[in-house]
């Protein structure tokens, strides 16, 4: 089991507050080896995130609770001391916020901040040095002029560079795991296609494990090696790239797949749209997470599927309790074996 | 959403010969924000140049798609429109009315007509008001208090999937896609002909804005309306418009059919913001060549001179940085603002004509039939 660089098993995370137990991650397990990228893809409010930051240890407040095991390496995250923590946090995992603005302190120089993450993990490099150092980071990741823009402040900075300046911060110290969440969604399109280029050569380059938080999809495809679909907390499903692409099994999946406008296809004359809205994680319904909305369920959904693999290819895990051969059938909703959900009428919210 | 071809077949890219009166023109339309310094004299000392030069047209029941990056001015162009913003120049007409100077009582009869849906749902409704008083607003402002309020404000609701029983609820008690839902209803409300949509969809999750366009969908083939659907995802104004137009730095620099526009772009930024969204496909996602831009748009304050592409631009040439290139209308009614102009032959480029949506300052000149060198 500790052969993979990061080892996560049945990790629960839940939150208490004010109207109750929130249980945002309920029971999620996957592994990330190294040079890989593992995207994690759902909705908002689907657990993605927190899964991410749970790893970091930035989930942690007198009000949450944790569960099950998280490794790097053999080490234990969920219940390392917060000094352990920090020596791993920016050393060993790195983290790309989605929204770099909020990320970066807006009073302090870029220069400086890469400079006090690079020596707050060794201590005996000078500051000269780490200077030169986060020239050369910068550098690295497409900051044009890097040396002078040491001493400039983040609002001098694009959106795009701000999270190339987040990349090189997090670059630093040579992570073993990177957690990228969501790090394109607030830049337009062209700015995006650089910054994932960016990513695919850090992991060739550095060897590192990614995870990469995302919602979309067509960035998922683009550099992703395997991927964990959530949805209300849980994975329901698992698998390679193309297994998730081309023999999806979970009726979320097809639904996701189904409802993206695309441009290399021609357009239907409606959008399938997944019916209804995801449930309140106050108050999840009973067994499948995914049955009030899924046109397919019947009276064995009332349990909750285990993620096994079920579709006959190893490592291809989902919940769903449907036999293959009509999870195949089900799963075709348009004439060419376009993949979808085929909804029922929208329940009126 | 369909094209409705009432009278013969008007050309929807050729607004200027056509017979009818379209619903909306825009002409040369600017918008220059000001920049001021100075402490107790406020001196000008620059424009941040939103807008320079657009001009538009669109026909009852048509949508129009306006898709660019983030700081192209299509979110300015959309609010001058509707006349939340004073357009610096140039004017705006609605049914052949010209409203560039209207003021608020002339203007009042024609914002019925024309209303608008905000990107941010959270932002565009009052958190201290209940939904019913949000929708019934437009309808009080403009007077329509004699017949039964709270049974149209019920009716709207439904009409846009929520449930009329949560007219007392306040917005925080609903989900992103359900406050996108209010937004509507209360555009809706007055039935108007025209409605601005400024990125409707692009804070919702995927399965949601599918339902969300569905429902625009739904509603422009019940109430005839039209749109003006701004938006920065290519893929999503794909779906929803009749025609498109993409604007760079302030300027249109590409309007054509909507298919048109991804089967045969022919200016090179169209082309690359194409070429920069990840198809959700990995196989065809490994097999596309993809051109990808360098760089960043420059800045609105000091657009380049010549094409406002040029210094991303691949196929950019002497002549691109000093000659602002004009609306070249090729056939379809498909316009592009290129001296290098992509996906054309050399017999097309001499069949084509200035478009008169060309800016001013375009000094009147077709695209060299020859390819430029190779980069």
């Amino acid at each position: 089991m500790t052969d993979h660089l990061l080892d996560v098993n049945d990790l629960r995370v839940s939150f208490r507050t004010e109207e109750g137990v929130v249980h945002a991650v309920d029971g999620v397990s996957f592994h990330v080896d190294p040079g890989e990228v593992l995207a994690i893809v759902g909705e908002s409010g689907s657990g993605k995130s927190v899964t991410g930051m749970t790893l970091m240890g930035l989930t942690r407040s007198p009000n949450s609770y944790f569960e099950g095991s998280a490794t790097l390496e053999g080490k234990e995250l969920v219940t390392a001391s917060d000094a352990e923590l920090r020596r791993i946090r920016g050393a060993e995992i790195a983290m790309v916020f989605q929204d770099p603005m909020t990320a970066l302190n807006p009073v302090q120089h870029i220069g400086d901040q890469i400079v006090e993450q690079i020596r707050a993990h060794d201590s005996r490099i000078s500051k000269a040095a780490a200077l030169d150092r986060a020239v050369e980071l910068m550098e690295r990741v497409g900051v044009p002029r890097a040396k002078e823009r040491l001493r400039s402040y983040p609002h001098e900075f694009s959106g795009g560079m701000r999270q190339r300046v987040m990349i090189a911060m997090a670059l630093s110290n040579s992570p073993k795991l990177l957690i990228a969440d969501e790090p394109t969604t607030a830049l337009d399109v062209t700015i995006q296609a650089q910054i994932l280029e960016e990513i695919r050569q850090l992991r060739t380059e550095m060897n590192a494990g990614v995870i990469l938080v995302t919602h979309d999809l067509g960035v998922v495809a683009d550099v992703a090696d395997r991927i964990a679909v959530m949805y209300s907390g849980r994975i329901v499903e698992q698998g390679t790239l193309d297994e998730l692409f081309y023999d999806p099994q979970h009726p979320y999946t097809w639904g996701l797949l189904g409802s993206i406008t695309r441009i290399d296809r021609d357009r239907p004359g409606r959008l399938p749209a997944i019916a209804g809205l995801p449930p309140s994680l106050l108050d999840p319904p009973q067994g499948c997470h995914f049955r009030p909305r899924c046109p397919h369920e019947f009276d064995r959904c009332a349990e909750v599927p285990a993620l096994e693999e079920r579709s006959g290819a190893p490592g291809h895990c989902d919940r769903c309790w449907l036999s293959p051969e009509d999870k195949r059938r089900l799963r075709v909703v348009g004439e060419d074996g376009q993949i979808g959900l085929d909804a029922k009428e929208a329940p009126v919210a | 959403m369909s094209a409705t071809t009432t009278n013969g077949a008007p050309e929807p890219g050729a607004p200027a010969s056509s017979g009818a009166t379209p619903l909306l023109e825009v002409d040369h339309l600017k918008l220059y924000f000001p920049i001021k310094r100075g402490v107790i004299i406020d001196r000008t000392v620059g424009h941040v140049h939103a807008v320079d030069d657009v001009s538009l047209s669109l026909n009852e029941g048509e949508t129009l798609g306006i898709v660019g990056e983030s700081g192209c001015g299509k979110t300015t162009l959309s609010r001058s429109i509707v006349r939340l913003l004073e357009p610096t120049g140039g004017t705006i007409r609605f049914r052949g009315q010209d409203i560039t100077k209207s003021g608020r009582r002339e203007l009042a009869p024609v914002r019925r007509q024309l209303q608008m849906v905000f990107q941010d749902p959270q932002a565009s409704l009052n958190p201290r008001k209940r939904v019913g008083q949000i929708v019934a607003a437009p309808l009080k402002l403009h007077r329509e208090d004699g017949h039964d309020i709270e049974s149209r404000v019920r009716d709207l609701l439904a009409r846009v999937g929520l449930n009329p029983e949560h007219i007392n609820r306040f917005p925080h008690e609903f989900s992103g896609g359900q406050r996108q839902r209010i937004g509507i209803a209360r555009a809706l409300a007055v039935s108007p002909s025209l409605i601005m949509l400024d990125e409707p969809v692009s804070a919702l999750d995927v399965s949601i804005q599918a339902q969300v366009i569905n429902l625009l969908d739904d509603l422009q083939d019940e109430f005839r309306l039209s749109y003006v659907f701004v938006a920065h995802d290519l893929s999503v104004v794909r779906h929803v418009s009749d025609r498109i137009a993409v604007m760079y730095l302030g300027k249109i620099v590409e309007q054509s059919p909507s298919e048109e526009l991804y089967t045969k772009p022919i200016h090179p930024y169209t082309t690359a913001l194409l070429g920069a969204i990840p198809i959700p496909d990995p196989k065809e996602n490994r097999a596309r060549r993809r051109l990808v831009v360098e760089g960043e748009p420059p800045n609105p304050i000091n657009p380049p001179p010549g094409c406002r592409f040029h210094t991303r631009c691949p196929r950019a040439t002497e002549l691109c940085k000093q000659l602002e290139p004009q609306l070249t209308e090729y056939a379809n009614g498909h316009v592009a603002a290129c001296h290098h102009p992509m996906n054309v032959t050399p017999e097309e480029i001499r069949a084509a004509r200035r478009s008169p949506l060309s800016p001013v300052s375009a000094p009147d000149q077709l695209p060299a039939s020859t390819p430029p060198p190779a980069p």
